[in-house]
């Protein structure tokens, strides 16, 4: 019987199976942030149980956490209850728990591969969408709810149905100035925001192949922007090679009988997707989004769709985007003035983001009118940044680094756009009042966000390296 | 014991948008409570309430005209984040059903693990609700979940829908996935003793 990659880690995983076909899944990774796992963790105080496998679970403050000054107590009282009740809860039942400070502290999406806490062939929850990101090390990963976390807390196993399968390949090499977020933009353009629901998608193809590590890490991370489930990438030399020194990956022998089964994961030559995507690398640009979606992305030099390109039933929707943006149907995005940039999150928060960056601002200043906020996933990003000089290099160029968290992705903590104001983000969502009430998103990758950091307005990058 | 869903009989509460994402549900800054309260307070606050906190009188929870415990939304209704608190923002608001040509997947799995029931009709007959609602803002719905059907009770057009036999017995019976995966522990613990991987 031929499969895919994922159905081989799915069956692998399954307890047991209802006539109705829903699957009792043993999880093997739950990672636990402060906002989506408290009510968990009271519930299953309420049912006098205890998490059933610690050593499964990992616990990391990372929603809204200041990213300055994180050596003071959080001034928000109810951000700092937060936090508080996630090491108290992580404290009592015996939990690893990475806080504030804390070497192995940051976003949980970059901490989790980066310390091999995340390996090939698990299955890997947390109380959060961009969950995804994981299944770049060859990983069913996915998103999910606070009752979800209770129950795996308690059984270390979610009551699931299989989601159908999709493969998008993408073949032929990336023109230079493209970078992996363009890549997921580019795809979720094409497959509109909830194109993959229902699915859980196979990244593949020549050009799939050739990313790195954390390129491979961006795209996966963006897959819920479209609705898949989640998304990965079969493990190979690259992915080997990326977790053979991580603090907690299996060492000698352990290593070998891992290294082992984690070759067999591979979707078989003849194996059937639900669902099949093919798409071209030469085809991509530089990206960025007009609207309120991530799906409504484009092309840096193109411009945003005429109204009547779009159909019936989704109008309102394209033109309450549109008046919220302060955008015109028909017009381009180049040149538009911008007001803030942030650089960081799950999505571009890791080292070869900020080697992008600064590659951009290198030699340049800072627009006068630009706000930017420069937070690492992590805080062995954040090392990484100086071990290279690379702070420096920002620091020339009139940035500042904070410290690392989620920030100005969700604006949970002080990190928050004001309304009306526009920010170049390198972040995930453009959803309305996402980064603050009123604020209005532009993704973009890396880039694009030094272009317009140091120009002030959108600027496409290439005209700066390549010209 | 989660709240238990039969039979519904209601007026509905029209939201034609499509890609209603889970920060309009329930916005970023609302999820620092660490309860499940309370959330209904601040459903679609930044669409409801003005900068200044008053009702905005364009959006529907505020118009008189509409009201009920069935939510009637555009496609891919629930899209975005994986909290929780957008179910608890709906139900804790009073609505027990909402329905939508598709839902996202968490969204959805969130819903159902809450009492709330997502369910998803033909996109024809999404839009013949919201024609029906524009015509005459008391229309009925019901939803039988036994059944598996959902009524239209202007047009009389009925539908069948799609809902998972495990879920629909958690719904009906006020079950949850707890009590379930609890009593299966001596499989849980069978499947990690015999587990090669």
């Amino acid at each position: 019987m031929k499969k895919t990659l994922f159905e081989k880690i799915w069956e692998q995983h399954i307890v047991d199976t209802l006539p109705d076909a829903t699957t009792q899944l043993y999880i093997d990774r739950l990672y636990c942030h402060e906002v989506t796992s408290p009510q968990a963790f009271a519930g299953l105080r309420e049912r006098g149980l205890k998490p059933f496998r610690p050593k499964r679970i990992i616990c990391i403050p990372d929603h809204n956490v200041p990213t300055l000054h994180q050596d003071r107590p959080i001034k928000d009282p109810v951000s700092k209850r937060q936090v508080d009740t996630l090491e108290k809860n992580a404290t009592d039942f015996g939990l690893t728990y990475y806080g504030l400070l804390h070497p192995q502290n940051g976003i949980i999406h970059v901490v989790g591969p980066e310390n091999g806490l995340t390996l090939p062939g698990m299955t890997v929850v947390c109380g959060d969408s961009h969950t995804s990101t994981h299944g770049a090390l060859g990983a069913i990963a996915f998103g999910i709810g606070t009752s979800e976390v209770e129950m795996t807390l308690a059984t270390q196993c979610i009551m699931q149905r299989k989601p159908k399968t999709m493969r998008i390949n993408l073949e032929g090499r990336l023109q230079p100035g493209v970078t992996a977020k363009d890549v997921a933009l580019y795809l979720i353009a094409q497959m509109t925001t909830g194109g993959a629901t229902g699915y859980f998608v196979e990244y593949a193809g020549e050009t799939i192949r050739q990313t790195t590590m954390e390129e491979r890490l961006t795209i996966c991370n963006l897959s819920i922007e479209m609705g898949a489930r989640g998304g990965m990438i079969a493990p190979d030399r690259v992915t080997f090679e990326y977790l053979e020194d991580k603090a907690c990956t299996p060492r000698g022998t352990a290593w070998e009988k891992a290294l082992a089964h984690w070759q067999t994961l591979y979707s078989d030559p003849d194996a059937v997707f639900d669902k099949e995507v093919h798409f071209r690398a030469e085809a991509i640009e530089p990206m960025l989004t007009y609207g309120t979606n991530p799906g409504m992305g484009m092309g840096i030099g193109q411009r945003i769709p005429f109204l009547d390109s779009i159909d019936e039933a989704g109008r309102i929707s394209f033109r309450k985007a549109l008046d919220y943006m302060g955008f015109q149907p028909g017009e381009p995005m180049l040149d538009k003035s911008v007001d803030y940039v942030f650089l960081g999150s799950c999505t571009n928060g890791r080292i070869e983001d900020f080697r992008a960056f600064a590659s951009v601002v290198r030699g340049r200043r800072k627009a006068s009118g630009i706000t930017a906020w420069l937070v690492p996933g992590s805080r062995q990003v954040a090392e990484q940044i100086e071990a290279e000089g690379l702070d420096r290099v920002l620091a020339d160029a009139g940035f500042e680094l904070r410290q690392p968290g989620c920030s100005a992705c969700l604006a949970m903590n002080e990190d928050k756009v004001p309304a009306g104001k526009y920010a170049v983000s390198t972040s995930n969502r453009n959803f309305e009042g996402r980064q603050g009430p009123g604020s209005r998103t532009i993704l973009a990758g890396p880039l694009v966000a030094a272009a317009a950091a140091v120009t002030g307005k959108i600027t496409d990058p290439r005209t700066f390296r390549y010209a | 014991m989660r709240n238990t869903f039969t039979q519904l009989t209601s007026t509905c509460v029209p939201l034609p948008l499509e890609n209603v994402d889970t920060d309009q549900i329930i916005p970023a800054r609302f999820l620092k409570a660490t309860t499940r309260e309370g959330f209904g307070l601040h459903l679609f606050c930044d669409w409801r309430y003005d900068t200044k906190g008053r009702p905005n009188p364009g959006f529907v929870l505020n118009q008189p005209t509409y009201g009920g415990e069935i939510l009637v939304a555009g496609k891919n209704f629930g899209c975005g984040s994986s909290r929780e608190h957008a179910a608890w923002a709906i139900a804790g608001y009073g609505f027990r059903a909402v329905v939508s040509s598709f839902f996202a997947d968490i969204f959805k799995n969130n819903s159902m693990n809450n009492g709330l029931l997502p369910v998803v009709v033909s996109p024809d007959f999404l839009s013949g609700i919201f024609a029906c609602l524009k015509a005459d803002a008391g229309l009925t719905v019901t939803i039988d979940l036994p059944a598996q059907t959902i009524r239209n009770n202007a047009s009389g057009r009925s539908e069948y829908f799609e809902v998972n036999a495990y879920k629909k017995d958690c719904l009906v019976n006020g079950l949850d996935d707890i009590d379930y995966l609890l009593a299966n522990q001596a499989k849980i613990e069978t499947y990690e003793k015999t587990r090669s991987t």
